[in-house]
């Protein structure tokens, strides 16, 4: 069925606009082809075509169209339009500059993920085939190592939004969880000495918004409580 | 001195366990004392006196003021940390917190001993 689906959508071109404005857009949308807000995004860039948003994998892997959907951030990919209140407010992810529209500079929130080195740190020389784990050991790493990075849940927490340059994050601190989980990584006594402080990690206050809006379904809060548990089995 | 971010003061594990820790034991006093005072029904400064008058009431209710202040102490600071930006500015308010924190616990004790 065909209907005209209405938009509100912010719009600032440093190149052109003094300031940010809210743009008032229409579209005709067809419910049996569009299916996803990212469908009615490319018909208003048809439309419109200085309209400027990131995308690439349309199924919710990449995380590129992270935007804050009606009040609340998630992927326009994997929202479906069916369940949008009119008008359709989009602006970009909370908290971080804004480049373009609804496109937002992601340094800060990269430099956070590099500084908890997610990756694997082993010194010992690597087996033939793999480093092996117990299959309970790996159950440990389900609902973390699916984190695509999207930066809709640490964009939606206030401790980030106003410490962006000294708290991890909660994106980044799910996945620092990834690593001390790992039964495989042997660096696990100094990822806790470097987030043992006031601002890393302890700025979370477990508001849990990050839960809230992961389109993954992840559970950063979680994760962040179980560093807080091994911290204090550390300590006692 | 140039303006560099720097992180890694590596406490907030000890603050964050005692944070939890006095909830428990201001949660843990609340009822005890709606409890006494529900049993007691205090209708007059006498009454009021005689709650207080034993020395674990006494002991009780100052472990819920030290509690409340450190409780508070580690509340407040992470709202400064929050907040207030420029560091002189912070420094001050967390000094400025921790004396009227320190101050209330003395008003505390002789309030509680002078009954």
């Amino acid at each position: 069925m065909a209907r005209t689906m209405q938009f509100k959508i912010y719009r600032y071109d440093p190149d052109k606009d003094n300031a940010p404005y809210m743009q008032d857009i229409s579209v005709e949308i067809d419910d049996a082809v569009d299916r996803k807000l990212l469908d009615v995004l490319t018909k208003l860039k048809a439309k419109d075509d200085t309209l400027s948003y990131r995308r690439s994998c349309r199924e919710g892997i990449c995380g590129s169209d992270a935007m804050n959907i009606n009040g609340k951030n998630g992927l326009a990919c994997l929202t479906e339009i069916k369940e949008l209140k009119q008008p359709v407010v989009l602006r970009p992810l909370p908290g971080l500059p804004v480049i373009r529209d609804l496109i937002v500079d992601m340094t800060q929130f990269f430099k956070q993920y590099h500084s908890i080195k997610p990756y694997l740190i082993n010194d010992n020389p690597p087996p033939d085939r793999e480093r092996l784990q117990s299959p309970e050991d790996r159950e440990e790493l389900n609902g973390l190592y699916e984190c695509i990075l999207c930066a809709c849940c640490s964009t939606s927490c206030p401790s980030f939004w106003w410490n962006p340059d000294k708290f991890v994050g909660p994106a980044g601190l799910l996945n620092a969880y990834r690593f001390i989980a790992d039964t495989r990584d042997e660096a696990t006594n100094a990822r806790l000495d470097d987030l043992e402080d006031p601002y890393r990690l302890f700025r979370c206050h477990s508001i849990m918004n990050c839960v809230d809006v992961c389109p993954k379904g992840l559970n950063p809060t979680q994760a962040i409580g179980k560093i807080k548990e091994m911290m204090v089995r550390r300590a006692i | 001195m140039v303006n560099r971010i720097v992180v890694g003061a590596h406490y907030g594990l000890k603050d964050w366990i005692i944070q939890r820790a006095t909830a428990i034991i201001l949660a843990l006093y609340t009822v005890l004392f709606l409890a006494v005072v529900g049993a007691v029904g205090p209708d007059s400064f006498e009454a009021w006196r005689g709650i207080f008058a034993s020395g674990f009431m006494k002991f009780a209710t100052f472990l819920f003021f030290i509690s409340l202040f450190w409780h508070t102490w580690i509340g407040i600071r992470d709202i400064w940390m929050d907040y207030a930006k420029p560091d002189g500015l912070r420094l001050l308010l967390i000094i400025a917190t921790a004396a009227v924190l320190v101050g209330y616990t003395g008003w505390s004790i002789q309030i509680l001993w002078r009954v």
